[in-house]
């Protein structure tokens, strides 16, 4: 019953990759705590790892409040969403030779196509509040997706030329005799940046810029469903950190002495570290600033990236 | 060109943060680390005694007019040798911000903010402090001083112009200088 699809499988990578996004709040507190010579949570349990469950259990109690003016239904979906497309797009992801939980011929596609379905948790959840800070919030995002998204993809297609495959196992397996983070530099700087734009992270926060918009489009939220809506963030710094490890620095690929998934594991926390980094480190910029940033210099150099791939690629192949 | 030093001053910024994993933490691990409080400290307040043992306040309700909050609150009354002292003296800690106007504004030292600000209550009633839990048998911060000593209020076993530094009274009805 072991190998790629199985039941364990599923469950088992379901429940660490949610379980491992509740203690990247821990993480992340503990770890700009360490940046600002801070300490961070340390009181409850050992190194106050019991800090997730005490605030798990606090968020729970929380009274789970509606604004009487929201649309309703529309408002309960909004985080069902960003849970369900951050968890689905898990599903793609290969971890270690034999586990996985599937492997699409269009896996790449897929996931893209997932994460950008989660800004309609953003877009529906601030709509849905009426609430102008909320819908300037939602505005942001969808504006933010539409144009890092762009890029994303073609950063994406470089990675594609060289494996020549859109499966996400492929790809790895591509990468044996050197990660594509050499030959594609520029395309993951690219991904990078607009892996942060994509989760809506600081520096690139600004559909809940908390100084200029309350909270952006979950201002309205309280309780299980604000928890959801920041366990949803979580997962997607998670799934990020994730696929650039896949596609950009060789996956479970490593030297013998650790097995496969202890490598995928261990790149993997170094990306979601340099996510926190980013936080602790870069201020926010003007939303035009961003905009621009994203049209007027990223999308050249991704574009550029995509030609002299194309060309070296096919230079090498005749 | 400018762009890049632009895109170099962003990862001088993330190199500096993480040089900082290896600095040490400030933190102060309150309850079982206490944090160094200097003498001069703004916290709990007392009322302070001169050097002869006397109570300094005047009741001259200057503290109670500079405090910002309106927290203290007092009434004046005066003795048989016509010092005058507060009859009841309360302040309202729940709502004392610690500002420590009411001890610049006290022209006798009598009222001091100390370095202690562990005074948390269940019930907020406790916050109230009168006037015996004030008052400390002390000088506090100042210990020479004695008010009625360089004043020029006369008060029993001290007569006008027996203060420090006072000129004997003028005989306003005599034409000798
Ligand atoms: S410290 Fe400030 S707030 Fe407190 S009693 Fe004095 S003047 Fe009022
Ligand atoms: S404490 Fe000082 S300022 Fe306040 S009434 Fe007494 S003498 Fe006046």
């Amino acid at each position: 019953m072991n190998g790629v699809g199985s039941i364990i499988n599923i469950f088992a990578i379901l429940l660490v990759a949610v379980g491992i996004a509740a203690y990247l709040t821990w993480l992340e507190r503990r770890l700009i705590g360490i940046w600002q010579d801070r300490l961070g949570p340390n009181r409850v349990g050992p190194l106050g790892l019991g800090q997730v469950v005490a605030d798990m259990v606090k968020i729970f109690f929380k009274e789970d409040w509606i604004p009487p003016f929201a649309d309703k239904p529309v408002f309960i979906l909004a985080p069902a969403i960003i849970m369900t497309t951050a968890m689905l797009s898990f599903a793609f992801i290969p971890y270690a030779p034999d586990i996985g939980v599937i492997d699409l011929n269009i896996g790449l596609l897929f996931v893209l196509g997932c994460t950008s379905l989660s800004v309609y948790a953003a877009v529906l959840g601030g709509y849905a509040s009426q609430n102008k800070y909320a819908l300037m919030g939602s505005l942001r995002a969808a504006a933010q997706t539409v144009s890092y998204e762009v890029f994303m993809g073609l950063a994406l297609m470089g990675v594609v030329m060289l494996s020549g495959s859109f499966n996400l196992r492929e790809i790895v397996e591509a990468q044996q005799d050197g990660w594509f983070c050499v030959s594609q530099f520029f395309a993951f700087l690219v991904f990078m940046v607009a892996a942060v734009a994509e989760t809506h992270r600081t520096p690139f926060d600004l559909p809940e810029a908390e100084h200029e918009i309350v909270a952006g489009f979950h201002t309205e939220y309280s309780g299980m469903k604000f928890g959801m809506f920041f366990v949803g963030e979580y997962l997607s710094v998670l799934f990020s950190s994730v696929l650039v490890v896949v596609l950009f620095f060789g996956g479970w690929l490593g030297p013998d002495f650790l097995p496969p998934l202890a490598w995928m594991a261990l790149k993997t926390f170094g990306f979601v570290c340099v996510f926190i980094l980013l936080r602790a480190a870069l201020p926010r910029p003007r939303y035009d600033q961003m905009m621009s940033f994203g049209w007027k210099v990223m999308l050249p150099v991704s574009l550029i990236n995509l030609l002299v791939t194309g060309g070296v690629a096919l230079w090498l192949g005749t | 060109m400018k762009l890049l030093s632009l895109l170099l001053s962003q990862f001088t910024g993330m190199w500096l943060v993480l040089t900082h994993t290896f600095s040490k933490a400030d933190t102060v691990q309150y309850p079982e680390q206490k944090p160094a409080l200097f003498p001069r400290y703004r916290g709990r307040i007392v009322l302070t005694r001169d050097p002869d043992g006397q109570e300094r306040c005047v009741a001259c309700n200057l503290c109670a007019v500079a405090c910002p909050v309106d927290c203290i609150a007092l009434k004046k009354t005066e003795d048989d040798d016509g010092r005058w002292y507060p009859e009841f003296f309360r302040i309202n800690f729940s709502r004392c911000i610690m500002c420590g106007f009411c001890e610049e504004a006290c022209p006798t030292y009598s009222i001091q903010l100390t370095p202690d600000f562990e005074m948390c209550e269940y019930n907020r009633q406790s916050m109230v402090y009168e006037k015996e839990d004030l008052l400390i048998d002390g000088t506090g911060k100042y210990h020479d001083y004695n008010f009625y000593r360089v004043a020029g209020k006369s008060i029993g076993g001290k007569d006008k112009g027996e203060a420090e530094n006072e000129a004997a009274p003028i005989d306003v009805k005599s034409l000798m200088p």
